[in-house]
């Protein structure tokens, strides 16, 4: 049984998606998304910058066998992308929703995010 | 429908991520990948491989028909084994195996799960006139290996066999845990190891006392993704990602288990021996990383402009932690050393041929 927290918004795709403060959304993969790609040994991240539109690739994580898209939840331009996970990837696996995060977007279109799954309707997708 | 081996419920146990291969429900992985894999580089683990082929091939006329049947030659000593490709008369493969000569006129034949219909088809089209009595076996055989520098002293705890007298690529009968057994100092990983051939009721038997009796030496069971690496990292192929119908033992670098010189005849010979005389245009080559990116089977190859080949093999190698893979190159290429570049998601990352294996530290045995 995976940890899906609460007050997190999810997409069918297993990704977390975090509002913050400052109306910027983080995102990241599920605990369950992890735990099925196993080790990631490599993380492509998006540019700050790029513009995103919701549902496309923002970049791909590489597990030792396998390799999948991320994608933007929410149309925005991306702000920051997680650097740390240059030199230690592992940190998706070992804290999905903190220190392994993957972006940061500047939604352009805010009330997406109101759109996206909650944890219920998230945990019924993962079959949990 | 997907088979269960007599181990599937030994996996579940075990928390085992599972998924079809070759038509058989097996364990991709039981934790982590790369702490599989590091295992068998350092320790022993154990692999399930029940989904493997088996057809014993009995009678006065089974040297002869496998010499007609396989690339390599077949008239070894008894309790030898050897490697081969069995092609199609146009020199693709119809697969690669392992043959065992267990007496004068007998040899069991191991075939890839995914091709073992399609193997037992082309096999008892060519009996011909011959005299052989040919069993598919694979559903009563179950297959545990043991692989790693450990595995010979946990394969002592196992049998009375005396281990040192079985070399690299022969086998002895014997028991493993008190069940009859065909013992093969044999493997897919670059290490020291053993593969024992028993009925599918006694596997659960052998799975558990050689799990209880690797326990001090820290025994791991060691899923398919682990088995991958381990064989990529060493560059053996694949067969269905770096050999298949399409390809020629010749251009997979298997010419060595290739035997045009005598005058054995056996199918394919014809062709291999024209693409021998005139040259191969495309070889399997070892590709070496060099930049940020994974390449798989599939990712097309370039030298400037021009698509000079394609990955069928690649990964992230556990003991290198660089990424490496098998692929076909234009012959003009394919020399160790060469620069190309690899095209993943419309970008080009530096990639150099290199030697194969990759790895060179393994305990495996000459």
């Amino acid at each position: 049984m995976s940890s899906i927290p609460g007050d997190l918004r999810y997409t069918k795709n297993h990704e977390w998606v975090r509002l913050g403060a400052d109306g910027n959304v983080t995102m990241g993969i599920t605990d369950h998304a992890q735990e099925l790609m196993g080790e990631i040994v490599m993380v492509e991240l998006p540019p700050a910058g790029q513009d995103l539109r919701a549902g496309q690739s923002a970049g791909v994580l590489e597990a030792v066998k396998t390799a999948e898209d991320f994608y933007a939840p929410v149309d925005g331009k991306v702000v920051a992308a997680n650097e740390a996970l240059e030199s230690d990837p592992g940190l998706v696996n070992r804290d999905c929703y903190g220190e392994g995060w993957l972006i940061t977007i500047h939604p352009s279109n805010p009330s997406q995010f109101e759109g996206l799954l909650d944890a219920g309707q998230y945990k019924e997708l993962a079959g949990e | 429908m997907d088979k269960q081996t007599p181990l599937y419920s030994r996996h579940v146990a075990l928390g085992a991520h599972i998924e079809p291969f070759g038509g058989y429900l097996m364990p991709i992985r039981y934790g982590s990948v790369i702490d599989e894999h590091l295992v068998v580089r350092k320790g022993v683990g154990i692999f399930d491989l029940s989904h493997m082929g088996e057809f014993r091939v009995k009678g006065a006329g089974a040297l002869e028909f496998l010499d007609g049947l396989l690339t390599n030659n077949a008239d070894i000593p008894v309790g030898k084994a050897f490697y081969s490709a069995m092609c199609y008369p146009d020199a693709g493969i119809v697969d690669d195996l392992i043959v065992y000569r267990l007496g004068d006129d007998e040899f069991l034949m191991v075939v890839n799960a995914a091709n073992i219909d399609k193997d037992w088809a082309w096999v008892m089209s060519h009996t011909g006139s011959f005299d052989v009595r040919i069993t598919n076996e694979s559903d009563q055989t179950a297959l545990v290996a043991i692989q790693g520098p450990k595995s010979q002293e946990l394969a002592a705890l196992l049998t009375t066999v005396d281990l040192d007298s079985v070399g690299f690529y022969a086998l002895a009968r014997g028991t493993v845990a008190g069940r009859q057994a065909i013992i093969s100092r044999t493997g897919y990983t670059g290490e020291d190891g053993f593969e024992f051939y028993i009925s599918a009721e006694d596997a659960p038997s052998v799975w558990d006392a050689a799990m209880k009796a690797g326990e001090p030496l820290g025994i791991t069971p060691v899923g398919l993704a682990a088995r991958d690496t381990l064989r990529l990292e060493v560059g053996y192929v694949l067969y269905g990602n770096d050999i298949d119908h399409s390809t020629s033992p010749l251009e997979a670098r298997m010419g060595w288990a290739v035997k045009l010189s005598s005058d054995k005849d056996f199918v394919g010979r014809d062709v291999l021996r024209r693409q021998k005389e005139d040259g191969v245009s495309r070889l399997l080559v070892g590709l070496t990383v060099e930049g940020k990116g994974v390449i798989r089977h599939g990712t097309e190859l370039f030298q400037g402009d021009r698509r000079i080949g394609v990955v069928t093999s690649g990964s992230m190698a556990p003991s290198l932690n660089v990424v490496v893979g098998l692929g076909y190159v234009e012959k003009a290429c394919s020399k160790a050393g060469t620069k190309i570049e690899a095209e993943l998601r419309g970008r080009r990352i530096p990639v150099t041929i290199t030697r194969t294996p990759f790895y060179t530290a393994g305990s495996r045995r000459q």
